[in-house]
């Protein structure tokens, strides 16, 4: 049995608050799905889990906030029949006797295990892990808000709270939705079929969410609810968003589901919700932005400027005090690149245009892949080179802060897919929807500060990473173009690396390869 | 369209990008990528929108006249007539 323990999502986390669960005790899940929502002192992150099963238990409840390395799930072997995907069955009136041909859910064979033995929490290896398990603090309990409730020595279970066990999901219904198979003919057991024809149901256009798509008691009667209409279709929603979605007056069937197999999440309902949907937050004591009140953030606006703050102020402090970082930049003529690029938006639909962001990202991507010494992580003395070019974006939030989150792979993207992945990131980044993988796996971080109209950055690296790459604005200035005076757009490119890992004359050589990419955009 | 239209769809496809700012504090003539701290993404999609609510096809060497409210709709009157 595997444990889903509370990710590490960057240098600058110890611990994470568990804001909602993305599945439920029952539901299959598999390597990479994204099976809760995370906040962390700076974002709200989706994290996904790393292996393939049936989520046998969920250890910690929403609004909890653990250190790093504290189960929060247990993950099972996949227990369900051939080729259907286990969907909680009749968690709704539990107390009721089950139909006796039902078959009956597998019993999990082992023993509820006491969440959070303390002892495990901090096990897993990175240095940085370790150092938590020294300062590690006592877990503090609070609330969906974040307002610090009483403290524990442990995550515990609310004694109140029933054991998940046998009754998947707290309020779920299996859902008309569910997949199933293809049905030659319609499964149903005697209690379906009598009820289906006493309520005047057609076994025929229900959508059997049991075994085998066989459909269920629970079947018909949503369909009978359905039909008389007193109460909305049930929808699939995670437990946190029907509660929001209760405390807002939001119906949840009128929602658009983005979770798991669309089924509706806390972020859905608060973007379906009227007017400002933040908890009230007190006034801020300065003039901000009116973006400073997030729909998407669910602590206030305030806290969290100051956790940022503090979690920033933690990681660049040690990056500043353990790293020997050395600086080189470099100006580099953009006018092949820049009349390569507005010849592309020409020529492409408003939709598709490039910015010369993408063109510098890919630039630097390349180089990174073609100068690996700089594309990794230094821990433990040593330097690891990463696994593929995982180029970390600098994104400045609109509240204040910085996340830097991954463009996976960038070096093997076309400049348009590109595009389109730096605007989703973009846009993922400022309404709190990144995944794990995508805070915690950059190789090599790129800042671009020329929208800012400065012209040089020289960054600090994000640990543990051993180079940081900075763009400038893309200016024209007089230089010498083939012996005479010309004018050309150029640009600044800056890195910070790491001197435990490289030396000056690899990062001269990267540089070196960016300035020669960029000559040769139509290769980018 | 007249120039209250255009203002109007100017004024709209800012809102859609930002949805927090407060277009109707923009003056005609202040610089909004900078009022609303716009970086060249957000003025991408505002040019997307723009260019989708009009029809007018908004190239490149048109962005550096979609700094204000009033250049804007300037420019999308000279486009359409």
């Amino acid at each position: 049995m595997a444990e889903f323990t509370m990710p590490s999502l960057g240098a600058d986390m110890d611990e994470g608050t568990l804001l909602e669960w993305l599945v439920e005790p029952g539901d299959l899940v598999h390597k990479g799905d994204p099976v809760a929502v995370v906040e962390t002192a700076k974002s709200t992150i989706e994290v996904e889990c790393f292996e393939t099963g049936t989520m046998t238990e969920l250890l910690v409840e929403p609004g909890i906030t653990v250190p790093v390395g504290t189960p929060l799930a247990r993950i099972g072997p996949m227990t369900e029949q051939p080729g259907e995907p286990k969907e909680p069955e009749e968690p709704e009136e539990p107390e009721e006797p089950e139909e006796p041909e039902e078959p009956e859910e597998p019993e999990e064979p082992e023993e509820p295990p006491r969440p959070g033995k303390p002892e495990k929490a901090g096990k897993a290896g990175s240095p940085a892990e370790a150092e938590q398990a020294e300062a590690r603090r006592p877990v503090r309990h609070t609330t969906q808000r974040g307002r610090p409730a009483e403290p524990s020595p442990q995550p515990e279970r609310r004694p109140a709270e029933p054991s998940p066990q046998p009754e998947p999901g707290p309020v779920s219904v299996s859902t008309p939705s569910a997949p199933s198979a293809a049905r030659e003919h319609i499964e149903a057991g005697p209690l379906a079929r009598h009820l289906a024809e006493d309520s005047g149901v057609d076994l025929e256009t229900l959508h059997g969410s049991g075994p085998g798509g066989r459909v269920t008691r629970t079947d018909v009667e949503a369909a009978v609810a359905a039909r008389a209409a007193p109460r909305a279709p049930r929808v699939r929603a995670s437990p946190l968003a029907r509660q929001l979605a209760a405390e807002l007056g939001v119906d949840l069937a009128t929602v658009t589901g983005t979770g798991r197999k669309s089924s509706v999440r806390a972020a859905d309902v608060r973007r379906a919700a009227p007017g400002p949907s933040a908890p009230p937050a007190p006034a801020p004591a300065t003039p901000v932005r009116p973006s400073a009140v997030r729909p998407s953030v669910a602590r206030p606006s305030e806290d969290r400027a100051a956790a940022m703050r503090q979690a920033i102020a933690g990681l660049m402090t040690r990056a500043n005090r353990d790293i020997p970082h050395y600086y080189l930049s470099t100006t580099m003529d953009m006018a092949a690149a820049m009349e390569w690029m507005h010849e592309h938006n020409r020529r492409s639909p408003v939709g598709e245009r490039l910015l010369p962001a993408a063109l510098l990202l890919k630039a630097a991507a390349l180089a990174a892949r073609e100068v690996p010494e700089l594309n990794g992580f230094w821990t433990d003395d040593h330097f690891t080179a990463g696994e593929g070019v995982h180029l970390g974006v600098a994104v400045s939030l609109r509240d204040g802060g910085l996340v830097a989150p991954a463009l996976h792979h960038a070096d093997t993207l076309a400049l348009p897919q590109l595009m389109t992945a730096l605007k989703d990131l973009v846009t993922r980044a400022r309404a709190g929807r990144l995944r794990g993988s995508e805070v915690s796996d950059a190789t090599i971080t790129v800042t671009n500060l020329g929208d800012q109209g400065v012209e040089t950055v020289f960054g600090v690296i994000y640990p543990p990473q051993v180079a940081l790459v900075g763009f400038g604005r893309v200016v024209d200035r007089p230089c010498a173009v083939d012996g005479l005076l010309g004018v050309r757009p150029m640009v600044t490119a800056s890195l910070s690396a790491d001197h435990r890992a490289t030396d000056g004359a690899v990062g001269a050589r990267y540089l070196t390869v960016v300035t020669r990419l960029l000559q040769n955009p139509e290769q980018l | 369209m007249n120039r209250t239209d255009a203002l109007d769809m100017v004024r709209e496809s800012i809102a859609s990008v930002i949805p927090d700012a407060d277009v109707t504090a923009l003056g005609p003539d202040d610089v909004f990528r900078d009022v609303l701290e716009m970086d060249s993404l957000d003025f991408l999609s505002f040019v997307e929108v723009l260019s989708e609510r009009s029809g007018v096809r908004i190239e490149d060497e048109d962005t550096s006249r979609l700094t204000t409210l009033s250049g804007s709709a300037d420019f999308l009157v000279a486009q359409m007539r």
